[in-house]
């Protein structure tokens, strides 16, 4: 394993460009080999010349999240930042969870990150008070020095090493971690570390990893999940010039999980030549069953289930008293369609087999979960993968399932060569794990000031489940759990039931996952109620939410799933709520912003991934219709934030694409292929069509990390991507017609 | 046999002439920071000046590249020092950071025409290059310092 690594560090070494993050992580397990740096953490490590090595065992996408936590780490070490050097790990489970995904980054190892430092330091001060024959307690560690006060003494960390590393390592309860008032980095305004590679293209992504003598691939997939090839004519190929040879991948064994979709692979030495290769493949397929799957029927399918009484979830009260008994009820349906991840780096990997084992380099948010698939794939025991994570162009969950990495090897043990698996913009679209479509259904009762006494709202979609169940057919407890079994509102009577769906493409988890589509109907439903009330929409979302106060949530054959946390110490808590309403509403100057002609405001509020988010966004319709957005207001209750800059950059980033969610492309289907396949048919939004500013306003909190801020701002898709249809939170009546450029696809108007 | 420059080096290539020249840059010739994104032109990751113009190499082939002056974001700034490039880190622009050698290329062409860039002539500029982390607002913001105008 040795040896294949140099080999490959030599590989990118061996490239015009200087070295990337990948090549440090490979650097440093060589110089461990060599001179041992003193590791008294698997998260830290300190070289006899004193620079700190921190290892980011979490995936870099854009959160910060490689900067950030070893910026904890660095804190209580209290190491100077030009001192650090920043090491990508490999997979290993050694390193706790490294599937960077589900906004956990932070929540999960803010607390490892500081015992690792303070566990260094520590050591640094016994150190320094051995060779100074003094009290511990009088040793302080500074800004890479260990002093002495009393006599002025000085130690670098470097000149310590030797000797800490030869002490015990303390127990946890001897740390003494830092108070908040000497943080030097948690909580302050620091660049990530990649912000000046980022400027002149040095960054190391997964389409960028380069192993010597490797082909390059590209692969033919069944067009309809589940499809089997028939037959295959290459003869054509074969005289592409560049081209090596043809190969083929088997299908996945059901559940499909992130096993390969098969297919037939030209293998090349450019890519270029490997894609002009498969452009002359004949191939043909068994479609099986999914081959008739059509999205429009599909979703007239969805939305006569969300018609039908489904599979009771959360239940308070009596809502069919209430129903029975109301002077007047409101309903509405609300449809979203497949959505695809669209990185704009597509899944890229480089692997090779040799010898039994696998070795790769790859765009991947969980590179244990690539240690498993690829042993899957390859009969292997996944401590025979080791995997290298790159940098990624976007992951948004798309690159938490390495079936693309699996791809690589597969192709790798065939032509006994390594292989680079890029796919293109078109397979990228054509074969995602999708967001799922999903028909919501919502009633409510009122009462005479406008105010609902009951409330019912009903989903129906394809679940996540399937992707590891092909039998799956309701919802999970975390999808349900996603801003739809919660909802905080002061309703005495509460229904919310799952229909039963299958799918029929693979789906999987997006950003804000489920709480695209329940956000949307909800905020978009209470939007309409308070237009039906008559009534301003911030005083009706804050009336809504009643009393200040923990709402226990207790679903209905299933625990509440709380993002795996306890709600004692992330109860639902509508003052937090409230507090971002109220704080979105006044720095947006929500009350001195009456809509005009061609002119609107929208709000909504949800509480997602842990955190409590309102979004103001204000929109403007021209008379030919278009839409610009020139402004939107951000307020996140988010508990304690660590990186207030990447925040921020995370939150503006958020309204971009809850933009295209809300107004842009979809996916459908027919005859079991997907339609789209380029930015051209799956439109995102562009500098001209995002919101011009958007405004953040961090609340200050002394509540736990609950969103990885600085991860994925989940709740995106809540405040901002329920304004999808755009006409709950945007329209108003006073815009100019043309609301059906907002208005997505709901069964009504 | 095909002679272009690349960021100031003379070169020569016998492949297909036909590759688009994204291919030549990034497989043959190691220059990573040009980015594949969508291979039809319509994102702008793999955004070049070829004689000056910001151009799409993906849709750009060898032959049409011959006899031409190429400029990746590798020669626009090795060092990170071009005006745009010190915005950009003043801005803390980059997420992910994939489209951002091209959102670079793009504005650095923008700049050499329009020194001092209206809000209008940025989105006209622009809207060619998708970044799907979304940090418009940002690159706006740096293109504006670049050019000594108003943010």
């Amino acid at each position: 394993m040795n040896r294949i690594e140099k080999v490959s560090r030599r590989g990118f070494l061996g490239t015009a460009i200087g070295a990337g993050a990948l090549v440090l992580g490979v650097q440093m397990n060589e110089a461990d080999a060599a001179t041992p740096a003193w590791m008294p953490s698997v998260y830290l490590g300190i070289e006899p010349n004193g620079t700190a090595v921190i290892v980011a065992h979490r995936s870099e996408m854009g959160t910060g999240i490689r900067s950030v936590l070893p910026m904890v780490v660095a804190d209580e070490l209290e190491a100077d930042w030009k001192k650090v050097r920043v090491e990508q790990a490999v997979g290993d489970t050694k390193y706790g969870s490294q599937n960077t995904d589900g906004s956990c980054s932070i929540r999960d190892f803010y607390d490892a990150m500081r015992e690792a430092g303070a566990t260094a330091r520590l050591m640094l001060e016994q150190a320094a008070a051995k060779k100074w024959n003094v009290p511990v307690a009088e040793c302080k560690g500074q800004n890479h020095f260990v002093v002495h006060a009393k006599s002025g003494k000085k130690a670098a960390y470097g000149e310590l090493v030797k000797v800490a590393s030869t002490l015990p390592v303390p127990k946890k309860a001897e740390l003494r971690l830092k108070p908040e008032s000497e943080f030097r980095y948690i909580g302050k305004e620091l660049p990530t570390i990649d912000q000046a590679d980022h400027t002149r293209g040095a960054g190391k992504f997964g389409i960028d990893a380069k192993m010597p003598g490797m082909l390059y691939a590209s692969i033919e997939r069944p067009p309809v999940l589940g499809a089997k090839l028939r037959s295959f004519d290459d003869a054509a190929v074969k005289g592409v010039k560049g081209v090596v040879r043809t190969a083929t991948i088997d299908g996945f064994k059901p559940p499909h999980m992130f096993q390969a979709l098969g297919g037939v692979a030209v293998l090349a030495d450019s890519t270029w030549a490997a894609a002009q290769g498969r452009k002359k493949l004949k191939v043909e397929w068994d479609l099986g069953p999914n081959g008739s799957f059509d999205s429009a029927s599909e979703k007239a399918e969805i939305l006569n289930k969300i018609k039908q009484p489904g599979k009771v979830v959360r239940n308070v009260g009596d809502v069919d008293k209430a129903f029975a008994g109301a002077a007047k009820v409101h309903e509405a349906s609300y449809y979203v369609p497949l959505l695809s991840h669209a990185p704009m780096e597509p899944p890229a990997a480089v692997a090779e087999w040799r010898d039994g084992k696998v070795v790769t380099y790859a765009a991947t948010q969980n590179p244990q979960a690539v240690q498993e698939a690829v042993a899957g794939a390859m009969g292997i025991k996944k401590e025979d993968v080791t995997c290298h994570v790159t940098l990624l162009g976007g992951g948004f969950g798309r690159k938490s399932k390495p079936d693309y990495v699996c791809e690589a090897a597969m192709l790798s043990k065939q032509v006994g060569k390594p292989v680079k698996v890029v796919w293109s913009r078109e397979d990228d679209i054509k074969f995602d794990f999708y967001h799922a479509n999903a028909g919501m259904y919502m009633k409510a009762a009122l009462d005479a000031q406008g105010k609902p006494t009951a409330w019912l709202h009903r989903s129906v979609f394809p679940s996540i489940g399937s992707t590891f169940d092909a039998a799956a057919e309701y919802g999970q407890e975390f999808e349900m759990g996603m801003g739809w079994v919660d909802l905080p509102y002061a309703i005495p009577n509460h229904r919310a039931e799952n229909g039963a769906h299958k799918n029929h493409v693979r789906i999987g988890w997006m950003r804000a996952v489920a709480h695209i589509y329940h956000a949307f109907a909800i905020h978009s439903f209470v939007d309409e109620l308070a237009a039906a009330a008559n009534r301003d929409r911030v005083e009706y979302i804050l009336d809504l939410l009643g009393p200040d106060r923990n709402v226990p949530i207790e679903p209905v054959g299933m625990k509440y799933w709380n993002n795996d946390q306890d709600q004692s110490k992330f109860p639902v808590d509508t003052a937090r709520l409230k507090r971002v309403v109220q704080i979105a509403a006044e720095k947006s100057g929500w009350a001195n912003k009456k809509p005009s002609k061609g002119r609107a405001l929208g709000i909504a509020a949800h509480r997602s991934f842990l955190t409590y988010v309102a979004a103001v966004v204000e929109v403007e319709v021209d008379d030919r219709g278009r839409v610009t957005i020139p402004r939107v207001d951000i307020a996140v209750d988010a508990g304690q934030i660590i990186s207030p800059e990447r925040a921020r950059s995370q939150i503006e980033g958020a309204a971009v694409f809850g933009t295209s969610l809300a107004m842009m492309g979809e996916i459908t289907a027919a005859d079991g292929r997907i339609v789209q396949s380029n930015f051209n048919n799956y439109p995102v939004a562009r500098i001209n069509e995002a919101p011009r500013v958007t405004h953040v306003h961090l609340v200050p909190s002394k509540a736990p990390a609950g969103q990885t801020l600085p991860l994925p701002l989940k709740q995106q898709a809540s405040g901002f991507g329920s304004c999808r249809s755009g006409r709950p939170s945007w329209y108003s009546p006073e815009a100019p017609g043309k609301s059906g450029a907002f208005f997505w696809s709901g069964d009504r108007r | 046999m095909i002679q272009l420059k690349v960021n100031g080096t003379a070169k020569k290539f016998d492949g297909d002439p036909e590759m688009p020249l994204l291919w030549y840059l990034r497989d043959v010739l190691d220059y990573t920071g040009t980015k594949f994104g969508c291979g039809a032109g319509l994102c702008g990751a793999c955004t070049v000046h070829v004689n000056g113009e910001a151009t799409r190499s993906c849709v750009t082939s060898m032959k049409d590249a011959a006899g031409k002056d190429i400029l990746t974001i590798e020669g626009l700034g090795a060092k990170s020092e071009h005006p745009l490039q010190a915005a950009w880190k003043q801005c803390n622009v980059s997420q992910c950071g994939y489209c951002q050698s091209g959102q670079i290329m793009q504005a650095a062409a923008l700049l050499k025409t329009k020194p001092k860039p209206t809000d209008a002539d940025i989105d006209s500029a622009m809207q060619g290059n998708i970044c799907r982390c979304g940090t418009y607002q940002r690159i706006r913001q740096a293109i504006q310092i670049a050019a000594g105008v108003k943010a």
